[in-house]
């Protein structure tokens, strides 16, 4: 049973990034109709907002301390970021500590310019052509925004470290009476399924409650009828890829303190990600999500001892295993609509 | 001539013609002239060329006809690499079994796999044949290298050691990959003036399996089966519609497809004795369906061109640095020649992909047809000028 909850636990963090980025990708696909390779980059694209802005906070000039010397003798040359001589150390230490939470007011801005200007100069030329040539050119736009983050960041990954308030873990079973130390679970991976939810249902909310995202849902079930009527849905559907940008951007953001960012992150999630919204159904923004969350814990189950044992390797497959299956059993996937993507 | 008509037949002859003389055309810079580092005369890049040609043709059997896209092409060059080394391991250096079975692996491997995944079309297809292919890749670099089963050595890769058996080897033969006792590393020099040219027997066995696969390939596009092929990329519904079940014909060219790139695997291995799991992995893939777009997909010649092109450039683009620019434009002003080397520097060396992915793009945005569009156009514009140049010399416009 502990194990179980623990491998529940583990599976979230994981569920919780393909959840998003599937979301995003099935946001672009329901909106725009085009399959986006670069969606991956976009991930990325947003780590790197967060490894960005630690980096500009901790932009610093050396003085040189004499009263101290260093191991060899000399005066001791001090470091110190410029935020901290501004604030003072108690408060740019802090701004400096929380700089990865701080990238998600960075990265909402850049994302969104990002998406936008995908959208307006590149993908906006494609709806009439087929899926194939959507395919291929965003897989190629998908290598050179891959290139280019090497080209400034290196191919190393990047150590992007969680405020200090969230090292450490939880301890479920002390906190609700069982043995203590057997179910643990890092702050921030909960922070990261927070994080996610909030986002998904905030995503879902905007979508149902606004006037605009009833706009939106109204072209994605008919967009021509709703051009006619006079509402400029081209461009609604831009806003939409930019917030399906910052969308995947944001899990990228948070995700850096789980996994130190390097250039092909994006693709890793990316085949994943697909995986992940044929799963779903194709279109269906709840498919998305939930099969995000369901491979994502499927995938930590099956990387147990028990599971690896029984049938080696089984968790580096399964995901593809149930994409197998899934897409020859159900095509239209779990929650798919009808007549979409059908021919 | 062998049942191919006169414009398919002097484009055969050509492709032969390419391929036997490429040590010539490869190295049109004396080697110790400053433009020798343009030279792809050497058997370790022709090679690949030519294993990477008859990839992309087999590819474009399947993409460039049925219009089905497949993301998973790498897993049969895999499988083709990992049973040509077994063959090395177990039988004999001799190439010819080791290709023959990497055919054949690859062709039951792809029967399998294209049996399931042909169920679905369009982007399902894409998706379904990348799973496929990322779980070979997945096996073959941990789970099928464990003590108790070892079949692919893991990440070392799989390659043959002294205490192999070799059932068929003799100590007369070469203990290299060899063709009846003729070493595929040994290498003619050929010296004339300034110029030295190589002709390696690897390369020569590649290029004439390169000739005969490009041949069947020609056939194949001429044929009512490869009619067949097409209709199923223009209209799949309507060939329904008439009776007609297209699933056999997208499963044969997904087949034939995956024999080709089994059988560049084989080559591959022969060549270079080693197989890893890397080369399954999904960018290889990736590479396979640059090469064909960027060549032309559907046109017979445009695959080889693509291949060549993007393997020449990977290795010729990604060895010029900073000191070769500065010499290039050393007869500008300083300040304009650095400023010129930093605006190409992040294009080359390490930066190639770069350069890679712009172009492609650029190829799939205005010149959907590939290399072979762009020369047809190019040369539409040429003779259009011609012709013009002679009647429109005195014609005034109109005012």
């Amino acid at each position: 049973m502990d194990a179980f909850i623990l491998q529940m636990l583990n599976g979230l963090d994981k569920g919780s990034a393909y959840a998003l980025i599937a979301l995003g990708l099935t946001l672009i696909f329901g909106t725009l109709g085009v399959v986006n390779f670069a969606h991956g980059a976009l991930f990325m694209i947003g780590a790197f907002c967060a490894v960005t802005l630690s980096k500009v906070l901790t932009i610093s000039y050396e003085t040189i301390d004499e009263t101290q010397k260093d191991f060899l003798g000399n005066p001791l040359k001090v470091e110190t970021p410029y935020i901290e001589s501004w604030f003072g150390p108690e408060v740019g230490g802090a701004i400096i500590d929380w700089s990865v939470p701080l990238a998600i007011l960075f990265a909402i801005p850049v994302m969104i310019a990002v998406g936008v200007i995908m959208e307006r100069g590149l993908i906006k030329h494609f709806y009439k052509r087929p899926h194939a040539d959507q395919i291929l050119v965003t897989f190629g736009l998908a290598i050179v925004l891959q290139e280019v983050i090497k080209y400034y960041f290196g191919a190393n990954p990047i150590p992007t470290p969680a405020p200090a308030m969230f090292k450490g873990s939880f301890d479920f079973g002390a906190a609700f009476g069982i043995d203590p130390n057997v179910i643990i679970y890092p702050y921030w991976r909960m922070m990261y399924f927070g994080f996610a939810l909030v986002v998904i249902s905030g995503i879902f909310a905007f979508l149902q409650f606004t006037t605009f995202g009833m706009v939106v849902r109204a072209g994605m079930a008919d967009r021509e009828t709703v051009g006619m009527l006079g509402i400029n849905i081209d461009k609604r559907f831009t806003i939409m890829f930019g917030i399906a940008a910052a969308v995947a951007g944001l899990a990228g953001v948070m995700y850096t303190p789980i996994n130190p960012p390097n250039y092909h992150m994006g693709m890793d999630f990316l085949v994943l990600s697909f995986v992940v919204v044929v799963v779903g159904g194709m279109g269906s923004l709840p498919g998305a999500v939930l099969a995000g969350f369901l491979l994502g814990i499927l995938e930590s189950f099956a990387s147990t001892t028990w599971a690896t044992t029984t049938i080696p390797g089984i968790n580096q497959i399964i995901i593809y295993l149930v994409a197998i299956v899934v897409l020859l059993t159900r095509p239209r996937g779990l929650l798919g609509r009808k007549g979409v993507m059908e021919d | 001539m062998m049942g191919l008509n006169k414009k398919d037949t002097s484009l055969f002859v050509v492709v032969i013609v390419l391929a036997l003389l490429a040590p010539f055309f490869l190295n049109p810079f004396p080697t110790d002239s400053s433009m020798a580092q343009f030279n792809a005369g050497y058997p370790d890049l022709m090679q690949r060329f030519v294993i990477f040609g008859i990839f992309a043709v087999g590819f474009n059997i399947l993409f460039g006809l049925t219009g089905y896209l497949s993301f998973g092409h790498a897993a049969f060059l895999g499988v083709g690499s990992y049973a040509a080394v077994w063959i090395f391991k177990l039988l004999t250096y001799n190439v010819l079994p080791a290709i023959m079975l990497s055919v054949i692996m690859a062709g039951i491997f792809a029967l399998l796999i294209g049996y399931v995944s042909l169920r679905r079309s369009g982007i399902y297809f894409s998706i379904l044949t990348l799973a496929f292919a990322q779980m070979s890749f997945a096996l073959a670099y941990s789970v099928l290298s464990n003590p108790k089963f070892n079949l692919t050595n893991g990440e070392t890769g799989l390659q043959v050691y002294a205490n192999d058996p070799q059932w068929l080897h003799r100590d007369s033969l070469p203990d290299l990959p060899h063709l009846f006792g003729l070493s595929m590393r040994s290498t003619y020099e050929m010296t004339v003036g300034g110029w030295s040219f190589s002709f390696n027997t690897g390369y020569y066995l590649c290029a004439v399996i390169l000739i005969l696969t490009f041949y069947l390939s020609i056939r194949l596009f001429r044929s009512p089966f490869g009619m067949m092929l097409r209709a199923v990329k223009s209209n799949q519904q309507r060939m329904n519609y008439t009776g007609l079940n297209s699933r056999p014909y997208t499963l044969a060219a997904f087949v034939i497809s995956g024999m080709y790139a089994g059988l560049a695997g084989g080559l591959l291995a022969a060549m270079d004795p080693l197989a890893g799991a890397e080369r399954m992995q999904w960018t290889a893939s990736g590479e396979v369906v640059l090469m064909t777009i960027l060549g032309g997909a559907g046109t017979l010649i445009g695959p080889i061109l693509g291949a060549g092109f993007i393997k020449y450039f990977e290795n010729i683009f990604s060895k010029i640095n900073d000191n070769i620019l500065h010499q290039w434009f050393a007869f500008m002003p300083d300040g304009i020649e650095d400023f010129i080397v930093a605006v190409i520097h992040p294009f080359i060396g390490k930066g190639w992909h770069l350069t890679l992915g712009l172009m492609f793009m650029m190829v799939v945005i205005f010149l959907p047809g590939g290399l072979v569009e762009g020369g047809q156009r190019l040369a539409r514009l040429l003779r259009r000028k011609k012709s013009d140049e002679s009647p429109s010399a005195d014609t005034k416009p109109a005012e």
